[in-house]
């Protein structure tokens, strides 16, 4: 049967609540591609859709790594190596004095790559989105909260998974055009 | 809960008033940019702000043309209102980053309707002080030369200075203070975008909310990035003004030459920075009927951190006082008589008078909960703090080790210029910013509300 590709069903619910126990019982009842929407983040909700692995601190990690290696190996390629300066018979390497600029660049590259990885990691920015066909969905920026299952599903079937999201009682389902 | 707590709990005022729902939240922020016309006071003080940013374009103008030698700096005091103004106002940024960064860490929910126009005030009050160091070079157009880059006068900043840092310090601190505030934003401006129905402003909002869609997946690491950066925050905005101090004391002249600056100096930007918080919050709760979301609890609450920490400010100046005779050092000495006898001896009694005296009225709950009295106090504590830096810059360097090297510092008319038309800017991109962002986090918000909470099903 050939139909306009469908990208996933959607359901809306109500609160929170309504919103974690049926992203459970979805992610119980077998579905993996499925994502859940709330206008402010729940922290059980990621949990309930199967979603572990953030990987940002990781990334935060590593960025703080660079930017304190850098900032410690530019002051003492400067000072030591290229530009080496007597200052009242100091070390050319005196690391005390290069503390705070290796501190701030730690703190610098660590922040940078904690929102830009967030930000790759999320995919965006990503001005077109299937879900936004939904008008219905505007209002995952205000007081609804939504569940879809992703047609690429292996469990997905068009008439199956809308009995399924039928039976979680939602306020209403909806086709999400692809 | 035990019934004390219960008690207490009750006496305070809520954070936010009963009564409000995820779409009474949304709506009642988002209207106030979306919906609300333009009013005729808000134009008024949009103009006038704009005027006096006019003012500080000609001092800066003239600056460019004639140089450093039209304010009052010279030797010896070559620093001047350029340094006071610089100090005064990172001071004032640092509370925006305590209360969006510490604050979230230590789980103070009151925080989340403060937090976004404090976060904003962190990054005017910054950016005005920025300016000062850079005017104050003598050719402020070879500011870049501050960064390390290779360059054809194989010439590197010198890395053992302490003014070389601040420009590592200040200079990531308003990265990092762009990027915190622009994440946070990223949620309230999908919010924005949704309800917009201007179709332009649809789409600005749009672009800048990068296609947010509320994903469990996209929160879970936004909400990781922003525990981070908040987590990076804290020790950054500690060390800001931590750095700012040693500019004075890794130098050796008496009354900068001491170990207690950086604590001092950081709880002296913290108390500077709640009072302008103050000084913001009041007026805008009332103009823009906020007082459900802004309650006297936050008011309070923000007073109990100035009250704190000028405390820990009247500490640093006893400490200072202390010394100066017990030390036995002549130079020191001579410093503290110089204070409180010499030609400037005035700005002292005025510092302690605004900064140790009359804000001992906070101690009192019944003058910590009247908006006016507090607004009042908190204008005498930023004056104060401006004080106090007057007092530690030019003070201290106008009379130092040589009688014959002493002096006088007066102030020009393009100083009071450039300083009165950075107020101008910062109540200007103020203005601007409360039309055209939530000024309160509104997904923050709705976390506040009974009904965000998942209860336990099954």
């Amino acid at each position: 049967m050939k139909r306009t590709p469908i990208y996933g069903l959607m359901a809306e619910f109500a609160t929170p609540t309504d919103i974690v126990s049926a992203a459970k019982r979805t992610h119980e009842a077998g579905y993996r591609k499925i994502d859940a929407y709330s206008p402010f983040p729940i922290e059980e909700l990621a949990e309930a859709i199967g979603f572990h692995r953030e990987d940002v601190a990781l990334v935060t990690l590593i960025g703080g790594l660079l930017g304190m290696f850098g900032g410690y190996i530019l002051q003492y390629w400067i000072h030591a190596i290229s530009y080496p300066t007597n200052v009242g018979g100091r070390p050319f390497n005196s690391w005390p004095a290069f503390i705070v600029v290796t501190f701030e660049m730690t703190i610098l590259f660590a922040g940078l790559s904690a929102v830009f990885g967030m930000l790759a990691l999320n995919g965006l920015p990503m001005p077109y989105h299937p879900v936004f066909n939904v008008a219905r969905f505007a209002f995952a920026t205000k007081d609804r909260f939504f569940l879809i299952i992703f047609s690429s599903d292996a469990k997905y079937d068009a008439a199956e998974t809308r009995r399924f999201l039928e039976s979680l009682e939602p306020r209403s389902i909806s086709e999400v055009p692809s | 809960m035990d019934r004390e707590t219960q008690v207490t709990e009750r006496r305070r005022a809520p954070v936010i008033q009963p009564g409000y729902t995820f779409a009474t939240i949304t709506d009642k922020i988002s209207s106030i940019v979306l919906a609300r016309p333009v009013t005729n006071s808000w134009l008024v003080g949009f103009g006038f702000a704009g005027l006096i940013t006019m003012m500080l374009l000609y001092a800066i103008g003239y600056l460019f043309v004639r140089g450093v030698g039209i304010w009052g700096v010279n030797i010896p005091v070559a620093w001047g209102f350029a340094i006071v103004n610089f100090v005064w106002w990172i001071g004032i940024g640092h509370a925006g980053t305590l209360i969006s960064a510490i604050l979230l860490l230590l789980r103070q929910q009151w925080r989340n309707s403060i937090n976004r126009f404090a976060e904003a005030m962190t990054l005017f009050a910054v950016a005005c002080a920025g300016l000062f160091p850079l005017l104050h070079l003598g050719r402020p157009w070879l500011f870049y030369w501050l960064f390390p880059y290779p360059n054809s006068m194989t010439y590197w900043p010198q890395f053992r200075s302490p003014l070389v840092w601040d420009v590592f310090a200040v200079s990531t601190y308003f990265t990092i203070s762009l990027v915190f505030w622009f994440i946070g934003l990223i949620p309230d401006l999908a919010t924005l975008r949704d309800r917009a129905e201007n179709r332009w402003a649809a789409m600005i909002y749009g672009i800048l909310a990068m296609g947010w869609r509320g994903s469990a997946r996209h929160w879970k690491r936004y909400e990781k990035a922003y525990l981070l950066l908040a987590g990076l925050a804290t020790p950054l905005v500690l060390s800001v003004h931590t750095v700012v101090s040693f500019d004075f004391a890794i130098a050796i002249l008496p009354g900068w030459h001491t170990t207690i600056f950086p604590p001092y100096f950081v709880a002296g930007a913290i108390y500077s920075g709640f009072a302008m918080v103050l000084m913001l919050a009041i007026p805008i709760r009332k103009w823009y009927a906020l007082e459900d979301f802004i309650t006297i609890r936050h008011l309070e609450n923000s007073a109990k951190v100035m009250l704190a920490t000028g405390l820990i400010v009247a500490y640093g100046y006893a400490t200072e006082a202390f010394m100066g005779w017990y030390s036995g050092n002549d130079l020191d000495a001579f410093l503290l008589w110089n204070r409180l006898h010499g030609p400037y001896h005035l700005t002292y009694y005025a510092l302690l008078f605004a900064n140790v005296g009359f804000p001992q009225v906070l101690w009192f709950r019944k003058w910590r909960t009247r908006p006016g009295l507090l607004f009042l106090v908190s204008a005498v504590i930023l004056t104060g703090m401006w004080i106090e830096r007057f007092v530690i810059v030019v003070i201290s360097l106008h009379r130092d080790f040589l009688n014959s090297s002493w002096g006088m510092y007066y102030p020009t008319k393009w100083d009071w210029m450039t300083f009165i038309g950075t107020l101008g800017f910062f109540c200007f991109a103020f203005f601007l910013f409360v039309r055209i962002l939530p000024m309160i986090s509104i997904f923050e918000m709705r976390t506040l509300l009974p009904e965000a909470e998942v209860k336990e099903a099954e």
